[in-house]
């Protein structure tokens, strides 16, 4: 049996709007993964932390503030250097399209912006995150 | 009756004929569910003239960077004609945070202005008249800090506590239900809201403490009657925190004010304002026992509705602005904001602020939106749809009641937050699947979308200014009446006494605002989020 692919939604920083990373975690977890969600006001360490005693195969983070280039960085400097650097990054929020280049130059996989619609990032998770070599070399 | 081509239900869950006539107005009794504007239950308007005799204010979201920067755009919407600020705070100062602490990076002046101490105010009001122009802080977990800066500034413009006028949002319930900007457990936010209306009852009457804001709700997830039902169970809350202290009901009402959401439907909106005043006024004198007028009277701010904004096709955002401002003075609004046309994606540009002002002044001075009250009154739809509104805001408040074990309760255990998620959750289903229309996102689309909004440059040498500016401050402080102050407000958290006296001895001294929040953290601790999904 293939374990079901899980995903952590996370909150970083100060900015509380959680409308969305509410939603995507609802969205997904009805899309059949395992989702876990942060809360409100994590701190880039505390999200590593959280993915990695949650085992997630999926880190999302959502940001509305316009904060999200200097998160991204955090967090993927911080992956790195707890070697989970495997695990497939998303960003959300109100991220303009002249931002997309420099996240994904800092190692964030998928960038999807207010307005985006639930089956693309399922999908984009469940090509990225859920190929079957993957998911068999951790089924028991 | 006749076959309905289409069955139409409102947000609200309420289903709607293609017709009303009189018998739509059965079980309505026009002379007390309706009767006269200025009377009660006020259900046409809270005074017997409204925009006749005062027209709406104009009040604006305004403020990023430094105070400086958020000085110049204050003068700039004064000069277009603006007669009241609503003044935006970064999130470090929404967080009680000073601009260096290392939580703080890459958030200082991004959102809205900084404000680090009592420096930052004196310089962001430099050249308003204070004595004129009425000023409101959307400020909530760290509010009594905010509004005690706040009065050391208005008394330095000559305008004595006891004249000050002015709103702060203050409304931290909703913090925890949306828009997020909660730093103490429920309990200990609450208290500091009642420090607050009783400092105000008690010694600045003319202040407008609290602004109960169901439009985070709405922005939340909330439909319009879980809006005004949740902003009406908070706002139960704070009254019964303040009767607790000994004031009567009389003595503060009437300093209460309500932030509404203006987004959806025309109709549905207007018969749900129109539902919210009758319910007040008869929540305030049946439940309260209130009797000045004042307490009465459901005084709002409405115009605001980023949720019905898009990013796509912004240039739509200026003509739904214009419905918005249309809707909130079909409403009897007492202040009007909009969300200016790029707002889905940044703050405002000059242009867009000012365009916001002038579609405003249009419908003020052209549209014949002032010559006569509540204009929608009498219509068979609009009554009727009033009352099924009511109706259904009394039933949601019983559940809040009911079910949830009250909203503090709710709150406390993440029930309402969760109700509100799904309900978020539903609508964006909606949207996705084209169920709930959205011109230029599930209808006519464009391929080649227009060209985006011109975004407002967040520059990091403004963080640099504003910790220079602080570390200034620091410098200046004299650190025994500092740390005499912080103690005095330290002791009056710890032993259940009014914060906010110790609070503007704390702010005088120049006390920063993440030295105070300090101080209170450790008294009351932090607050943990219960997660539910």
């Amino acid at each position: 049996m293939t374990k079901p692919i899980r995903v952590l939604i996370a909150k970083p920083g100060l900015d509380g709007h959680d409308r969305g990373a509410k939603v995507v975690a609802l969205a997904l977890r009805a899309a059949g993964f395992e989702v876990i969600y942060t809360g409100l006001h994590q701190t880039v360490e505390q999200i590593i932390e959280a993915a990695e005693q949650e085992d997630v195969d999926v880190v999302g983070l959502s940001v509305l503030s316009g904060a999200h280039l200097l998160i991204a960085r955090r967090l993927m400097e911080g992956l790195r250097a707890a070697g989970l650097d495997d695990k497939l990054v998303l960003f959300g929020g109100n991220i303009p399209a002249r931002d997309v280049a420099a996240l994904e130059a800092a190692g964030v996989q998928g960038v999807f912006p207010t307005g985006s619609r639930f089956e693309a990032i399922a999908d984009f998770i469940r090509q990225r995150a859920g190929t079957p070599s993957r998911l068999t070399a951790r089924s028991e | 009756m006749a076959a309905f081509d289409k069955e139409v239900i409102l947000e609200s869950g309420i289903p709607v004929s293609p017709f009303y006539g009189p018998e739509a107005l059965a079980g309505i009794d026009l002379a007390n569910d309706v009767g006269r504007p200025g009377e009660f239950p006020f259900t046409r308007g809270i005074h017997p003239l409204m925009y006749r005799a005062r027209p709406w204010t104009m009040r604006q979201y305004a403020g990023f960077g430094t105070p400086h920067e958020t000085n110049e755009r204050f003068k700039f919407l004064i000069a277009n004609g603006q007669n009241a600020l609503n003044v935006a705070f970064d999130l470090p100062t929404q967080m009680g945070l000073d601009s260096d602490d290392p939580l703080a990076e890459g958030e200082v002046g991004r959102v809205g202005m900084a404000v680090d101490s009592l420096a930052d105010l004196e310089v962001a009001f430099a050249g308003v008249p204070l004595e004129n122009i009425s000023v409101s802080l959307t400020i909530n977990a760290v509010a009594a800090p905010l509004m005690a800066m706040f009065f050391v500034v208005a008394e330095q413009h000559g305008v004595p506590l006891a004249q000050v006028r002015g709103t702060a949002q203050n409304d931290i319930l909703k913090e925890y239900i949306g828009r997020g900007a909660w730093i103490f457990p429920v309990e200990h936010g609450l208290r500091l809201i009642g420090d607050t209306v009783e400092f105000c009852a008690r010694h600045a009457p003319k202040y407008y403490p609290v602004s109960v804001c169901g439009y985070h709700l709405r922005e939340s997830g909330a439909n319009p009657v879980q809006e005004i039902a949740y902003a009406f169970c908070i706002a139960r809350a704070y009254i019964a925190d303040a009767l607790r202290r000994g004031l009567a009901v009389d003595d503060f009402a009437e300093r209460l004010s309500f932030n509404f959401d203006i987004f959806g439907n025309l109709f549905e909106q207007v018969a749900k304002f129109r539902a919210a005043r009758r319910l007040w006024a008869r929540l305030l004198r049946d439940e309260f026992g209130a009797r000045q007028p004042g307490s009465l009277q459901m005084k709002m701010i409405a115009g605001g509705g980023g949720g019905g904004l898009t990013i796509e096709q912004p240039e739509n955002n200026i003509v739904r602005g214009a419905y918005y401002a249309l809707i909130s003075a079909l409403s009897g609004a007492q202040t009007m904001a909009l969300c200016s046309y790029d707002e889905a994606y940044t703050i405002p540009s000059e242009k867009a602020a000012r365009l916001s002002l002038r579609t405003m002044q249009i419908l003020m001075e052209e549209m014949g939106l002032c010559d006569t009250v509540d204009p929608l009154g009498g219509s068979y739809y609009v009554e009727w749809l009033t009352s099924e509104m009511e109706r259904r805001i009394v039933a949601e408040m019983r559940r809040v009641d009911g079910e949830m074990g009250g909203i503090v309760q709710a709150v406390r255990s993440g029930a309402v937050q969760r109700e509100v998620a799904h309900q978020a959750w539903q609508y964006e289903q909606g949207l996705q699947t084209g169920a709930i229309p959205k011109v230029g996102v599930n209808r006519y689309r464009q391929e080649e979308e227009p060209p985006a909004v011109d975004l407002h440059d967040y520059r990091p040498e403004q963080a640099e200014e504003s910790i220079r500016r602080l570390r200034a401050v620091r410098a200046g402080q004299n650190p025994g009446a500092v740390s005499a102050a912080l103690a005095q407000v330290r002791e009056a958290a710890v032993n259940g006494q009014n914060v906010m006296p110790a609070m503007l001895q704390a702010v005088r001294a120049y006390a920063t605002l993440g030295e105070i929040t300090r101080t209170l953290k450790s008294v009351f601790g932090v607050f943990q989020e219960p997660v539910r999904l």
